[in-house]
């Protein structure tokens, strides 16, 4: 096919204007950091990949070293091999080839077609291996596809399912006798929904529509220089520092002398140029007058009682930071629960399928024995923004704010960061309450500081799209958060030069 | 529109001049896009509005009519464009929009295609994700539509990162000079699953596509086209609900007898009516609260967001 024909008259073919260096690495590297999805999103890992670096399924230890090079979105599956369990490339099993096998039986036997379970019992007597028998199978070298074959071969009730409940039962065994781990590059929208799904309180529960939705309402783009609060562990920060791409700056304020934590940052992969655009100052620093900073003093006392609370739970985010950086971040347990999160939340706010299985002690270990190997980045401690840069704010102004403090007094936070904003710059204010932010919104309204007020609850709803199965998924979440979002004005009375 | 130029980027300092894009708002239903001209003016229900007096404003001014009305000027932005512009199609809405660019994973540089440009929605927020250094093909079989939509793109500043052509993607899929060279594709077509084929050998490995459809029918028939080449296949909803906020004076009686604490709230204009019985020893008490319940009506539905990434070979 000729490259430049088109339908319609007269106009030219569009031309790949020089494709720039792609922002977007496709391929891991040594050192790079990486989300690991074991089996199908049961068990989310953070991980740094390095020759050593290994990772623990069931109660094998598995070597990191086969993902170094690969493509993100390769699949891995454990397999047995003399030296032990190691982790071998596989091609995706695409959804495809299941249902097309369905949908050929379906066609085919029509006995199939009427099956249904009411001659199932569940007695535990179906199946006929033992596990004993497994173990056997397993040290003579079976692959993980040979013992779920034999299963079902030695399952009496297996050929009196339907179908579909055929390979939910295939699947099933899958997970356990041959682990997938998928190889994913983490990004703004992985890390957010991985935090949301195994331990949302580090992100003050923030879901990826939500953070989306703040992107785009503080109009965060290439030249923006976004002010940001950000208490939830830095995916906020990370996230602006994303859509920025290396120009403009993500601003993170602090009331107080210390930065907020910010590790989540270090999972993103940035370059140096787009890592460079990211800087932390302490509010007092950006007040133009004192009663700037007498204020600056009230939120901080305002914000102790709040800070116990806070420091408890990223307590552990903090810990991680001070180890070398080549220790995974495992989201899901073996990290002590703060107090706080387990008065408000459920432990386990998916059950795990597979925790009350004997081979379930998930422990993760990555650490290994030399260091010396990997390159690591400094901890981030606040790199301070140059003052030609903060002399250019205080005269121009931040082009938007986003606000993310789930257990601050968000309406004053507001108050004092707004006329840090540029006039008719946007902002969004992210809370788990909608309280505070009524009477924020109430606030802004009166002072005639803002206008476009709007507060909104963003609704995200997942379907499982399968044939004749189509249906909204069993699970959603039914809260994302709230959102105040705005426009500042120049009041009249102190726009006017 | 988009700071790509930095000495127009939003300032304290900056202001409005002859041949600026203004949104005039007076309400936050009620929004407008305006090209400023000296000599011109503005005309609403409030009055007239000279241009003349809006020049050398800074942005976020209130200005005044000759009947002394007043309306605001904002700087325009994607999601405020999205509010003024000419809808010669159904668009996308924010909630739809900041969804699809952040689970397409655009970021400054990528090269994303679309398939239609429609009104342009959906590309001007594109166009801020991949800018400066990247670019939106977008694509659509009206010829018409896409001269509308590029003189937009023109007028707003961005036709260095959109390049608008007259194509039927379904027909003819995307032309084969994008191969491999796509980081994202955008679909809002009756048809996506004529376009998938097309689309699995312009993304790059691991690249996402988004297909937009109204009907689950359609989602259906692209999820089982989109098995064969594509893992990671998620389909969603994505709505925005939003509250109503107001000070309201609740009235509590105080009494001997045991009576409810506070009645409903009635609105601030409402007198409060004063006991006549002297001898009763009620006391009525009024207290300001701010309250919020969320609006009673919203979109229901726009369409389904379904996802796929390029599984590896």
């Amino acid at each position: 096919m000729a490259e430049n024909e088109c339908s319609g008259a007269g106009h030219q073919a569009p031309t790949l204007t020089a494709a720039p260096l792609s922002p977007i690495p496709r391929e891991t590297w040594e050192g790079c950091s990486v989300l690991l999805d074991i089996n199908d999103g049961d068990r989310l890992v953070f991980a740094r990949l390095s020759p050593a670096a290994t990772l623990k399924i069931g109660n094998k230890k598995c070597s990191l070293g086969p993902l170094m090079g690969c493509p993100f979105g390769a699949l891995f599956r454990v397999e047995n091999g003399p030296g032990g369990p190691y982790l071998a490339r596989c091609s995706p099993s695409t959804s495809a080839a299941s249902n097309n096998s369905m949908q050929e039986s379906e066609k085919g036997n029509t006995t199939e077609n009427n099956r249904d379970n009411r001659l199932l019992i569940d007695n535990n007597t179906a199946q006929n291996l033992s596990s004993n028998d497994i173990d056997t199978m397993r040290k003579e070298g079976a692959t993980g596809d040979e013992i779920i074959e034999a299963l079902i071969a030695n399952s009496s009730t297996f050929g009196k399912k339907t179908v579909y409940s055929q390979e939910k039962y295939k699947r099933k065994k899958q997970k356990k006798y041959a682990p997938k781990v998928l190889l994913r590059r983490p990004s703004a929208r992985s890390i957010c929904e991985t935090y949301f799904k195994k331990f949302p309180a580090r992100t003050g529960f923030l879901r990826v529509d939500t953070l989306s939705l703040l992107l785009c309402m503080a109009n965060v783009g290439a030249h923006s220089d976004v002010l940001v609060v950000d208490m939830i562990g830095g995916i906020l920060t990370g996230a602006v520092a994303e859509r920025l791409g290396g120009t403009g700056y993500v601003c993170s304020i602090s009331f107080g002398a210390t930065p907020y934590p910010s590790d989540i940052v270090r999972m993103f992969n940035f370059s140096n140029e787009v890592r460079s655009r990211i800087v932390q100052i302490p509010f007092s620093d950006l007040c133009k007058s004192h009663e700037s900073l007498e204020s600056s003093e009230t939120l901080l006392n305002v914000k102790e009682s709040s800070t116990l609370a806070e420091s408890s739970s990223y307590k552990n985010s903090i810990a991680i930071s001070a180890e070398p950086i080549n220790q995974e971040l495992d989201l899901m347990e073996d990290q002590p629960v703060s107090n706080e999160e387990m008065l408000t939340f459920p432990a386990n706010s998916e059950p795990n399928p597979l925790s009350s299985n004997s081979c379930s002690t998930y422990t993760i270990d990555c650490k290994h024995e030399n260091n010396a190997s990997i390159t690591h980045e400094p901890v981030t401690k606040g790199r301070r923004p140059p003052p030609e840069i903060v002399d250019w704010w205080k005269t121009n102004g931040f082009s938007s704010l986003i606000v993310a403090a789930p257990e601050s007094d968000v309406g004053t936070i507001v108050q004092e960061l707004l006329p840090l904003l540029s006039y008719s710059a946007p902002f969004a204010i992210y809370h788990q309450y909608l309280q505070p932010l009524a009477t924020s919104m109430h606030r802004l309204q009166n002072s005639k500081m803002a206008i476009n007020l709007q507060i909104s609850e963003p609704w995200l709803r997942e379907y499982q799209v399968l044939p004749s199965r189509t249906h909204p998924l069993m699970q959603m979440s039914c809260f994302g958060g709230y959102m105040l979002s705005g426009i500042k004005i120049c009041n009249s009375d102190t726009c006017e030069k | 529109m988009l700071s790509i130029d930095p000495s127009k980027r939003s300032s304290l300092e900056r202001r409005i001049c002859d041949g600026d894009l203004v949104i005039v708002y007076e309400r936050h239903d009620k929004v407008k896009a305006v090209r400023v001209q000296n000599g011109s003016d503005f005309q609403n229900r409030f009055g007239v509005f000279k241009h003349s007096d809006w020049i050398g404003k800074p942005f976020g001014t209130k200005v005044l009519s000759n009947k002394g009305g007043f309306v605001h000027l904002l700087a325009p932005t994607p999601e405020l464009w999205t509010l003024v512009l000419s809808h010669r199609t159904q668009i996308l809405y924010l909630a739809d929009i900041s969804f699809v660019i952040s689970y397409l994973e655009v970021v400054p540089g990528c090269v994303v295609l679309e398939s239609g440009t429609g009104s342009g929605s959906l590309t001007t927020s594109l166009a801020r994700a991949v800018a400066p250094s990247g670019h939106v093909y977008t694509f659509d079989f009206h010829e018409q539509r896409a001269s509308l939509a590029r003189e937009d793109f023109e007028r707003n500043g961005m036709s260095s990162l959109i390049t608008v052509t007259v194509r039927d993607i379904q027909g003819e899929g995307f032309p084969d000079e994008f191969c491999g060279a796509a980081d994202s594709v955008f679909l809002d077509l009756p048809q996506p699953w004529l376009a998938l084929p097309s689309v699995r050998r312009m993304l790059k490995q691991d690249g996402v596509l988004c297909s937009f459809s109204p009907c689950i029918e359609q989602v259906q028939r692209s999820c089982e086209v989109l098995g064969a080449d594509f893992t990671d296949i998620r389909t969603f909803e994505v709505l925005l609900r939003s509250y109503e906020v107001r000070e309201e004076r609740m009235i509590g009686t105080e009494g001997v007898q045991d009576s409810p604490v506070g009645s409903l709230p009635r609105k601030r204009r409402q007198c409060i009516s004063r006991d006549v019985n002297n001898d009763s020893k009620e006391i009525t008490t009024t207290t300001s609260t701010i309250i919020a319940r969320p609006c009673r009506e919203t979109r229901g539905h726009t369409g389904y967001l379904t996802f796929a990434r390029l599984a590896c070979s």
